[in-house]
């Protein structure tokens, strides 16, 4: 069958698979036989509904953001994902993970984290299920992220420097797997995106689909329709989109729209958009886009954004892309940041700079004053607000 | 008949060493694999340095990034080599992580690999089911062999799925570990490689991953048909230099 979807063997047309050593087959062998059959019992989602609702704080509200609306000529609904137990869409996943672990009798939990949101969302869920903690970040990650750094400490987890290579998200995530190929037994890699070999790119997928299921029934409540016009969100490894976009993703009235970090520019040498400057390759255990010399070895990427400074970008963003059926726009850290700044003032939501990136789209891009937009909000800003003062000197 | 599987069939335990390619200076490739021949090495890895080394532990991942930067990558590997059969008759096989193989093109780097006399391929992170595919045929138009890996957790059914597919020898991982992750063997070890010795494999075993020493050699050639030696090499060239290798190999055995 032709669709968006994953495929039986794991791929998004040519892009996904499971492209790992040995050492880690047995581990992810045991992850793709039985995550789509623990997913399905009906007291696995129960619980995981339950949590959702009852400490992550879902439904979160789909918001008509009726100034940004009038500034912009169109019709503006925000997924508040902000408002979610620690700050961001990313522990959805997480509460799913850690269910799902406990299920595969797993007694340790390792994660990778960038700006640490995914970091402190693990490191929530184990202290919830008391389980035992390592997240691996980047040693430069560590300086410039300092708050999150403490929350993780503070929820009970140890935090490990990745010292390899560029010391951040990339490396981070390098150490999180040597440390499962070093542990493959009692331990559950909780990978933070959609990501890594198969099943992780649709296991995370459908733990993020929460979003794009609660759109489709709040948007008919609000505007008669299930379908918006656009769905917008930005992509680093693309968690947060892919579970926006999810129910939609072979739903052709809805237009899918990803917006990449362009850093300082596209062609500065210094950006994170790998739609525009990616090559097929191998990151992660996954073929997919990303960015690489032409003689195959990955590159370091920038952005203003700790969350979007990934140099690949999931299997099923690569289709989406390749494919045409999703529209891809980058948007410059400046861009980024004006519309975060303009976001805060006209609707009183600071949101994360990942998130600002999806805002700075009307830069880019008009849209008719009939259609109906909606933007995942997937973080909120106070882990930025130290970047936003030094940015605008407030 | 392949060098590898032609080396396997002599009598005696099989040394081979494992060397980053670039590392420690960029044209020290032929000089090491001259010195480790010259020394009575069986068989030698050139690694071809990658930017994420996801199997490898500190030592070979600071190697990798220092051959890099040093201004490795294949092209200039394969030209290093051109004329290194004309001195060195033993097994030369490439370990490398598959992406650079793949921006190469994998049939242009398996025709560059025969023309330079290399025997055979490692690439962890190309799974069987994609070589089976999509790579295999390329691999016997060339006479390339690609050896695959098994750890202490992979399945009795796995290991005969890849006893099946492979040809050459079966690369048999010490523990579940990085590179240099381990020193040493316990109770655990000796265990898993009876298991496997058990199964009367149609390939040869060599083992990896955790030999450093004369002890540790002769631990895993117990059950093997030989040892890889890896991270302790790449230490022993950082700290003695590449005029000092016969020591090295002569401390093995």
């Amino acid at each position: 069958m032709k669709g968006y979807h994953v495929d039986e063997n794991g791929y998004y047309g040519i892009f996904g698979g499971a492209y790992i050593p040995e050492m880690l087959y047995p581990n992810t062998e045991e992850l793709r036989q039985n995550y789509l059959s623990i997913m399905q019992e009906s007291q696995f989602k129960k619980d995981f509904h339950q949590l959702l609702r009852d400490y992550v704080g879902r439904p979160t509200p789909l918001y008509f953001a009726k100034n940004l609306s009038a500034e912009y000529k169109t019709r503006i609904y925000l997924k508040r994902e902000d408002l979610c137990h620690t700050g961001a869409h990313k522990v959805n996943n997480t509460i799913g993970q850690i269910l799902l672990a406990k299920r595969l009798g797993k007694n340790r939990i390792i994660a990778e984290t960038g700006a640490g949101q995914h970091g402190v969302a693990t490191a929530t869920v184990c202290a919830l299920m008391g389980i035992k903690c390592v997240v691996y970040m980047g040693e430069i990650d560590i300086a410039r992220q300092a708050p999150n750094v403490a929350r993780m400490k503070m929820l009970g987890a140890e935090v490990r420097p990745a010292l390899s290579g560029s010391r951040t998200l990339k490396d981070a995530t390098n150490e999180a797997i040597r440390d499962w190929i070093n542990n493959p037994v009692d331990t559950h890699y909780i990978i933070g995106s959609v990501v890594g070999p198969h099943p992780y790119p649709d296991m995370v997928a459908r733990f993020q689909s929460v979003i794009s299921e609660e759109i489709q029934s709040q948007l008919l409540e609000k505007e008669g329709t299930s379908n918006p016009d656009y769905v917008i969100a930005c992509v680093g490894g693309g968690s947060n989109a892919a579970g926006a976009y999810y129910h939609y993703l072979d739903n052709m009235e809805v237009g899918i729209i990803a917006v990449e970090a362009a850093g300082k520019g596209i062609n500065t040498g210094e950006s994170a958009a790998t739609s525009a400057l990616g090559k097929v390759g191998i990151i992660h255990g996954s073929k997919t886009l990303l960015m690489q010399t032409n003689d195959g070895q990955i590159t370091e990427p920038y952005s203003i954004s700790a969350g979007l400074d990934y140099p690949g970008v999931g299997p099923m963003h690569a289709h989406l892309f390749q494919s045409g059926r999703g529209e891809f726009i980058s948007i410059t850290d400046q861009e980024a940041m004006e519309a975060g700044l303009r976001v805060s003032q006209l609707e009183g939501i600071i949101p994360a700079i990942e998130t600002s990136h999806a805002f700075a789209i009307f830069d880019k891009r008009e849209f008719k004053p009939e259609d109906i937009l909606v933007i995942n909000l997937s973080g909120r800003g106070d882990k930025d607000l130290q970047t936003y003062i030094d940015y605008f000197n407030l | 008949m392949n060098r590898i599987t032609d080396k396997l069939r002599q009598s005696g335990k099989i040394l081979s060493i494992y060397f980053t390619a670039g590392y420690p200076d960029l044209n020290d490739t032929e000089k090491i694999i001259n010195a480790l021949a010259d020394n009575g090495v069986d068989m030698i890895e050139i690694g071809l340095p990658f930017s994420d080394p996801l199997a490898d532990g500190p030592t070979i991942q600071a190697s990798s990034t220092a051959a890099l930067h040093n201004g490795m990558n294949s092209e200039l590997l394969f030209d290093q080599l051109k004329n290194i059969r004309s001195k060195v008759n033993i097994p030369l096989i490439i370990m490398g992580y598959f992406n650079p193989v793949l921006q190469y093109g994998v049939e242009e780097f398996c025709s560059r690999c025969v023309e330079a006399g290399i025997d055979g391929l490692i690439l962890p992170d190309l799974p069987l089911d994609v070589y089976m595919r999509e790579y295999k045929d390329i691999f016997d138009h060339y006479g390339l062999l690609n050896i695959f890996l098994i750890t202490p957790q992979t399945s009795d059914e796995r290991i005969r799925q890849i006893d099946d597919a492979s040809e050459g020898f079966i690369y048999m991982v010490s523990s579940a570990s990085t590179t240099g992750a381990k020193t040493g063997f316990g109770e655990e070890q000796t265990s898993y490689f009876q298991r496997i010795a058990a199964m009367e494999l149609k390939n040869p075993l060599i083992v990896g991953f955790g030999i450093s020493n004369a002890k540790t050699f002769q631990q895993a050639t117990e059950y093997a048909e030989g040892a890889i030696i890896g991270s302790a090499f790449i230490k022993h060239l950082t700290k003695k230099g590449v005029a000092n290798i016969p020591e090295f190999i002569k401390r093995i055995r």
